[in-house]
């Protein structure tokens, strides 16, 4: 990593997490464990690192220790990611059904 | 390097979907919407990153398909399978597995310099951002795993182990705060040893060891009505995993995705502390609700359904209190019942009083209540409703209890200074539970014992039935 690509990673870091905290200032409480739910399946994203971990590791044909690490990232964090969502999209389902029988 | 561009581009698209997902998720019109653009931008970063590979020189498609399907349907049939009152222990169980997989991918970056001797360590400062971010990204993960692990066993509250359920234990003194501050320091100190010597995997698995044991004493000491808290803020250090693991290998969409997610968490997390009149380090550092359960010397004699079929009939103002109890007994359709007939029979106005913390989860509550399909101006959060309990004919709780126990308002114990609902305050008090016994928070509740209270014992669903039955009957 340059000192540039540092400087870019840094303030792409700061500049989310102000983003962050102005993005859900007001959530009314009903959404608290959706929303909660759907940021967690978010922070599944460590699936793309993982899975450049495990290709780079794997790379040479060769069963390495760092590509069974990698390839067992992968499996939580899609776990994370798909269950997350799946979870999430169950419990909005219920809030939506209801919204939309009562604008009939 | 053709390729690279097409890459910032594909992220960029990711990232914008996941900030847009997130402010879509904030309301409730366009909640869906947002979540399905949440997942969306997962899609794109997976393909770009995917495709970037392919096109780069190749990739390991075996391994990377079976790692997407075996993750994806494990994940999939755990969240269809579960069950609402599950839930909450389920976000925690994905939240650390979500940490525990930035902090597999930062070990597997290490591990490629201790398996490979020959494999050029880069030098200066991509050295110390490399070491720095690992090592942060450990600690953060292995501490989302086990402390999300131990938070999901304490929303159980018990673990079965060969058919023996042993209680989650809650144990905190005051002097394992220093404990845990001087484990924080002896990571960052390893971390800092590491710089100097990377290939060293004694110091790899101290940092994983120690990292573990933080989130183990972090939690431990908190029950009670603090999990949900906990729970929200172990969701913010995942995200913080992810971007400290975006910082390793160089990658935009881990480092906006994991600091949205991280900051995101922790407002939410104010935001709970908040509604219980509390604050984060009071939560982190005071053991709280989870003393020794204090035994009953009090009885109560219950009343049964009839007789608050008669309670009920000509009261003009009803407010429903539900707690974890009618979720465990998933009665919010036979609640949703017991109100349209008041409405119809009686006309008899009927509202519900929602503790910020009632359940597991805040909104814990309005999901089943939605599910339910009560209508969302009738859940009534616990600051608005309070001062109508007075003029209320009739609260009742269903399920609740440490919500609603005027033991919380003495200053003393372990309820002390958490904002109740004033059922107490209603003129008759019904209550449906399966005992007297205790709450989450391990203290007697003197409203059981009043003479206004009537006692349903029974589990949720049994006794709305019957008492739905006795309202059709009068």
């Amino acid at each position: 990593m340059t000192p540039e690509l540092l400087i870019g990673s840094i303030t792409l870091f700061v500049l989310s997490i102000f983003l962050g905290f102005e993005l859900i200032t007001k959530v009314p409480a009903m959404l608290h464990t959706p929303l909660m739910s759907g940021a967690n399946a978010i922070s599944g994203i460590s699936v793309v690192g993982a899975l450049i971990g495990a290709n780079v590791a794997y790379d040479g044909g060769e069963t390495l220790v760092s590509g069974l690490l990698a390839f067992l990232a992968i499996v939580l964090a899609m776990i994370n990611v798909i269950g997350g969502f799946a979870v999430t999209n169950r419990m909005l389902n219920m809030i939506a059904g209801k919204n939309k029988r009562k604008e009939d | 390097m053709i390729f690279s561009e097409w890459v910032s581009i594909g992220y960029l698209i990711s990232a914008s979907l996941f900030i847009l997902g997130l402010k879509k998720l904030g309301h409730p019109r366009t909640a869906p919407a947002g979540n399905q653009l949440g997942a969306m931008g997962m899609l794109v970063a997976v393909l770009t990153t995917v495709a970037d590979m392919h096109l780069e020189g190749g990739a390991q498609w075996t391994l990377i398909i079976s790692g997407i399907l075996v993750g994806s349907a494990i994940g999939y049939i755990m969240a269809v399978k579960v069950e609402m009152t599950g839930m909450p222990e389920l976000v925690a169980l994905f939240n650390g597995f979500g940490g525990a997989a930035s902090a597999l991918v930062a070990l597997s970056e290490s591990w490629k310099y201790i398996e490979n001797e020959e494999l050029l360590l880069p030098s200066g400062l991509e050295l110390e951002v490399l070491m720095v971010a690992a090592g942060l990204s450990a600690l953060v993960g292995w501490m989302t795993l086990t402390g999300s692990i131990l938070a999901m066993f304490k929303l159980k509250g018990g673990i079965e182990i060969f058919g023996k359920w042993f209680r989650t234990p809650t144990w905190g003194p005051s002097w394992l705060n220093y404990v845990k501050v001087s484990l924080t320091f002896a990571v960052l100190a390893l971390i800092y040893l590491s710089i100097s010597d990377p290939r060293d995997q004694e110091i790899l698995f101290a940092i994983i060891l120690i990292s573990s044991v933080l989130g183990i004493i972090i939690v431990l000491p908190i029950g009670g009505a603090d999990m949900p808290v906990v729970v929200s803020l172990l969701n913010s250090f995942s995200g913080i995993a992810a971007a400290f693991t975006g910082f390793i290998i160089g990658n935009s969409v881990l480092i906006v995705a994991g600091s949205l997610v991280g900051a995101s968490g922790l407002i939410l997390t104010f935001i709970m502390c908040k509604a219980m009149n509390r604050t984060l380090p009071d939560v982190l550092f005071k053991s709280f609700g989870g003393a020794e359960k204090e035994t009953l010397t009090r009885t109560k004699v219950g009343s049964d359904a009839e007789e608050v079929a008669m309670m009920v009939d000509g009261a003009q103002k009803v407010i429903i209190v539900p707690g974890y109890g009618m979720a465990v007994s998933q009665c919010q359709h036979q609640v949703k019942e017991f109100a349209d007939l008041l409405e119809e029979r009686f006309q008899t106005e009927v509202k519900y009083a929602i503790h910020p913390v009632a359940g597991r989860m805040p909104g814990h509550m309005n999901v089943l209540l939605a599910e339910a399909n009560v209508p969302y101006d009738q859940l009534i959060e616990m600051e608005e409703i309070n001062p109508e309990f007075p003029e209320c004919d009739m609260a009742v709780v269903i399920g609740a209890n440490d919500t609603c126990n005027p033991a919380a308002r003495s200053g003393e114990g372990p309820l002390a200074g958490m904002p109740i609902i004033d059922a107490d305050k209603a003129r008759t008090v019904v209550i449906i539970k399966r005992s007297l016994s205790v709450g989450y928070a391990g203290v007697d509740n003197d409203l059981f014992y009043e003479d206004k209270t009537m006692m349903l014992f029974g589990d949720g669903k049994k006794m709305m039935n019957e008492l739905n039955s006795a309202i059709k009957d009068l």
